[in-house]
């Protein structure tokens, strides 16, 4: 393979010595990030269809509850907010190199969302604010620009990082980057699975969660309709996303396999490239190849390929310095990613296969302990996948066309701000617990006591 | 002409920023000195009821700042965020201190857990304008030159310049703040609010006055280009805009008029960004990288503007649903003094909504 032409940063070439402390800082605020993206990904719908349930039926009790979780939403739409703009003062702080040289590259993406973030807050103030205070009607479709933003929100931001796994849209001329087309990075050929993948985890992520608090009560005897139908909303939502995900998916493995072919040899540690690829479950990848683990003929072409015989990148298409150092973190991620999918799809299938044939919920208790697991696992799968895709591009933060050594910052102290930003961010997740558990302790009883009809 | 379109983007952003979230960090000093819980209850209040609707989308304002920066200028983004990375980072912690203390001080059930909360919120509410005013400073006086971290981390900001711009900041926060906050207690009916929101805003208004005015004097020594700029062609024009514009809303403020005082406050401290920006021209960056040498390539700043404009043609009627739903009262939360919510009900119980 032909090394392609590197750029040289706008900034000259950093000489920083932290460079990890700077990697551990982004990834720290991403996982505290993500998180809450996902509810801002699926909770406006789930919370609207709540309230088209009410508007239909007139059954208290959806009001009750889409007024409840409009009110969780905007405590972690304000948590997303702050953790995001931290995320985009880092852009700034740790990798201004990268910013400089390819900043009106991809800028377009992040100008328009923050057009979309602007909405989101705007709706979201007037949505949750406006209960009782607008008409039914008019308080509905309020709500609707909320779950649009939602999903635009992440089209951009998911846009840019498509766009460092597969930048388009300029050429490098002497290592200088020139003829900017910024709607062709925008529209990047990674964004389409990379948007789908993660909007169907947000669903999986939030809807999973959510059923999980009151998969709780039930066990714990609660049969309420109001118990019900807050259980029963957000898992068909995560149920209905969760056997997509494996399609999308394996999607995005044919994807990176034709686009980021070393990364996708780092999903398995393949040394070398070749037909029939297999592919280790569990095992340590150590001095050039995988130890242990149960060995799958096949079934890493079958991936990449959907052919046993497909050929299949190693990781010796490039220099070792070209390679993820990392390959173990990547393996692991990328197989918990998958086999917590695989299993959550199980669940879902019991699940929606029970309610299709009986039309009620499944009896036994140990279905509603796997519902009370099932959040924190695709939360975790949420994370890996993350880790998949970021640390399997390393050393690139550009894909083969700059090295993340060459984006960071030359300031000095970031450990220092590694460090304070680790106890921001934990007392932070404190608070945002203790606040969720006091709002879980008040009874719904206030909200379903309110006037029905508020409209003045 | 891209460039300076680009600009007077950035401008407008950061204008709105200081005039819509500068007041919510204005609340926040006032909370901060509003006394003991009892005695500055009825004025906390308000920043509670004033704050609650608005405070997110207003804060998006400093977002919008910064995409475009970097898009339009991505060599001056990075040298700037580089440079100034203590104040942005002490920013950046403070931001999210000011939004999670605030928007859990809605929730608290306990006078001490609102008490500790409150502390927080105003404390950062302090913090972060000065800071980031103090980045603007040190822009403004040369002091962040081209480069990775190529500027002194802390000199660069910690100087006359900085020290004044910063401090200009909480002051003119504060002085937005209290006019818009007497507004809101003229239209609530709380006559004894409304007076001490007069008198906090007549106060504020004059030391914001006399501040800016003295700053002259350091600017003159200590950052000579911008001075000259302020002081000839249409930076001067803007300066005294700006000053006739807080004149005039202090007469209003003492005559009464709040709701027309809102505006020609929001004018004085639009004037002085824009006359910033005139007194900074053709520099980005004084005296060592033009507007011209920081721009973007021409199809980005096109596609900027193009989708600049068609986002604000969603935008501005959004905003304006949101603003005239909140000045009619219609999101308005119930009125309560911080204190008195936890009176009728026992600690522990948070209040049920209506
Ligand atoms: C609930 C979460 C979840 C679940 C169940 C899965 N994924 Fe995933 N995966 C993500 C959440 C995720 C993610 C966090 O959303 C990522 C990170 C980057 C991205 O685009 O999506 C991701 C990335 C990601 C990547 C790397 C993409 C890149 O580098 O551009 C691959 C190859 C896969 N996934 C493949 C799969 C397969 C084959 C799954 C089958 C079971 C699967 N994922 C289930
Ligand atoms: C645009 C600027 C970005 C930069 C400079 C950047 C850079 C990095 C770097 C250097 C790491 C650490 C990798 C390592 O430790 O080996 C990282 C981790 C991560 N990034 Fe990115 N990335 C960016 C964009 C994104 C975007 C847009 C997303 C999501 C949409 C994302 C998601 C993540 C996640 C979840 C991690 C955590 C991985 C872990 O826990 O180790 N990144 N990023
Ligand atoms: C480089 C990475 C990222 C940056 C710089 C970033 C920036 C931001 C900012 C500034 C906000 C606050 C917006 C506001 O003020 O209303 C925010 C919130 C949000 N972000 Fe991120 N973000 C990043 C990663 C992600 C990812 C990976 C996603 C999702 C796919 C995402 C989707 C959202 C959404 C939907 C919100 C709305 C807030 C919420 O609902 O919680 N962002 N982000």
């Amino acid at each position: 393979m032909v090394a392609a032409e590197r750029v040289a940063g706008a900034l000259g070439e950093p000489s920083q010595s932290d460079l990890l402390a700077a990697r551990q800082t982004q990834a720290m605020s991403f996982v505290f990030h993500i998180p809450l993206v996902c509810f801002g990904i699926a909770f406006p719908a789930m919370v609207l269809f709540t309230e088209g349930l009410w508007l239909r039926t007139g059954d208290p009790v959806y009001k009750a509850l889409a007024q409840r979780w409009s009110k969780v939403m905007l405590i972690l739409f304000a948590v997303g907010v702050v953790t995001g703009t931290i995320l985009s003062f880092e852009l700034g702080l740790l990798w201004p190199n990268f910013m400089a040289t390819f900043g009106d590259v991809f800028g377009v993406a992040f100008a328009l969302e923050g057009f979309s973030f602007f909405l989101e807050a705007i709706f979201i103030a007037i949505y949750v604010y406006g209960w009782d205070r607008l008409s039914p009607r008019h308080h509905f479709m309020v709500g609707i620009p909320i779950v649009i933003t939602g999903l635009a929100g992440s089209l951009f931001v998911i846009s840019v990082n498509a766009w460092m796994n597969d930048p388009t849209g300029f050429d490098l001329v002497g290592g200088e980057v020139t003829n900017v087309d910024p709607w062709a990075a925008l529209f990047n050929s990674d964004l389409a699975f990379e948007l789908t993948h993660m909007y169907l985890a947000g669903y999986m992520v939030a809807g999973f969660l959510v059923a999980g608090v009151y998969a709780r009560s039930w066990l714990r005897g609660d049969r309420s309709p109001y118990n019900r139908a807050a259980l029963i909303i957000p898992l068909t939502f995560a149920a209905l996303a969760t056997p997509a995900q494996l399609i999308v998916g394996d999607w995005t493995a044919r994807s990176v396999a034709k686009d980021q072919p070393v990364k996708l040899a780092s999903f398995e540690g393949l040394p070398k490239t070749e037909r029939g690829a297999p592919f280790h479950i569990g095992g340590i990848y150590e001095d050039g190849e995988v130890k242990g683990g149960i060995e799958i003929p096949d079934l890493l072409s079958i991936l990449a390929d959907h052919d046993t015989d497909g050929k299949v990148e190693g990781l010796n298409s490039v220099q070792p310095d070209d390679r993820p150092s990392a390959i173990n973190t990547v393996r692991l991620s990328f197989q918990a990613m998958v086999f917590i999918g695989t299993g959550l799809a199980g669940l879902a299938a019991f699940y929606l296969l029970v309610w299709w044939r009986r039309l009620r919920l499944p009896r036994s208790p140990w279905f509603f302990r796997a519902v009370v697991l099932a959040g924190p696992l695709a939360l975790v799968a949420l994370i890996c996948g993350w880790i998949t895709a970021e640390v399997g591009r390393q050393p690139w933060i550009v894909y083969e066309l700059m090295r993340t050594e060459q984006a960071v910052t030359d300031a000095g102290g970031l450990w220092v701000a590694f460090a304070l930003l680790a106890a921001v961010y934990l007392s932070l997740l404190a608070a945002v617990i203790w606040l969720l558990r006091r709002l879980a302790r008040t009874s719904p009883e206030g909200e379903a006591a309110a006037p029905t009809e508020g409209a003045r | 002409m891209l460039p300076e379109l680009s600009l007077a983007l950035i401008i407008a952003g950061l204008t709105a920023y200081a005039v819509l979230a500068g007041a919510d960090f204005g609340a926040g000093f006032w909370d901060l000195t509003a006394g003991g819980a009892e005695r500055g209850g009825r004025v906390r209040g308000m920043v509670q009821r004033s704050m609650s609707p608005v405070w997110e989308a207003n804060h998006v304002w400093l977002i919008f700042v910064l995409v475009l920066l970097w898009t339009c200028f991505p060599v001056g983004f990075g040298s700037i965020m580089s440079t100034l990375y203590v104040p942005l980072f002490i920013a950046a912690v403070g931001i999210i201190f000011r939004g999670t203390a605030f928007a859990l001080r809605g929730q608290a059930a306990t006078i001490g857990e609102a008490r500790v909360l409150g502390a927080l919120f105003a404390s950062s509410s302090v913090l972060v304008p000065f800071c980031l005013g103090a980045c603007l400073g040190a822009i403004a006086a040369g002091q962040v030159p081209v480069g990775n971290a190529a500027g002194d981390p802390v000199t660069s900001w910690l100087n006359p310049t900085g020290i004044l711009v910063g401090a200009l900041a909480v002051i003119t926060g504060a002085y937005l703040a209290a006019v818009y906050m007497a507004a809101d207690s003229a239209r609530a009916g709380l006559p004894d609010l409304q007076r001490a929101f007069r008198v906090r805003a007549l106060g504020a208004g004059i030391v914001a006055g006399a501040v800016a005015i003295g700053g002259l004097i350091v600017l003159r020594e200590d950052a000579r280009y911008l001075f000259d700029g302020l002081t000839s062609g249409g930076g001067l024009a803007f300066v005294i805009a700006s000053a006739i514009a807080g004149a005039a809303t202090l007469a209003l403020v003492w005559v009464g008029r709040f709701d027309r005082a809102r505006f020609t406050a929001a004018a004085a401290v639009s004037c002085v960004t824009i006359g910033w920006a005139f007194a900074q021209s053709p520099y980005l960056l004084p005296e060592s990288l033009t507007l011209e040498e920081a721009a973007a390539s021409d199809a980005t700043l096109v596609a900027v503007l193009v989708s600049g404009a068609i986002g604000l043609l969603v935008l501005v009627p959004s905003l304006y649903l949101l603003y005239s739903l909140t000045l009619k009262g219609r999101l308005d939360q119930r009125f309560e003094p911080l204190d008195q919510r936890f009176r009728p009900q026992e600690a522990g119980q948070a209040r049920s909504e209506e």
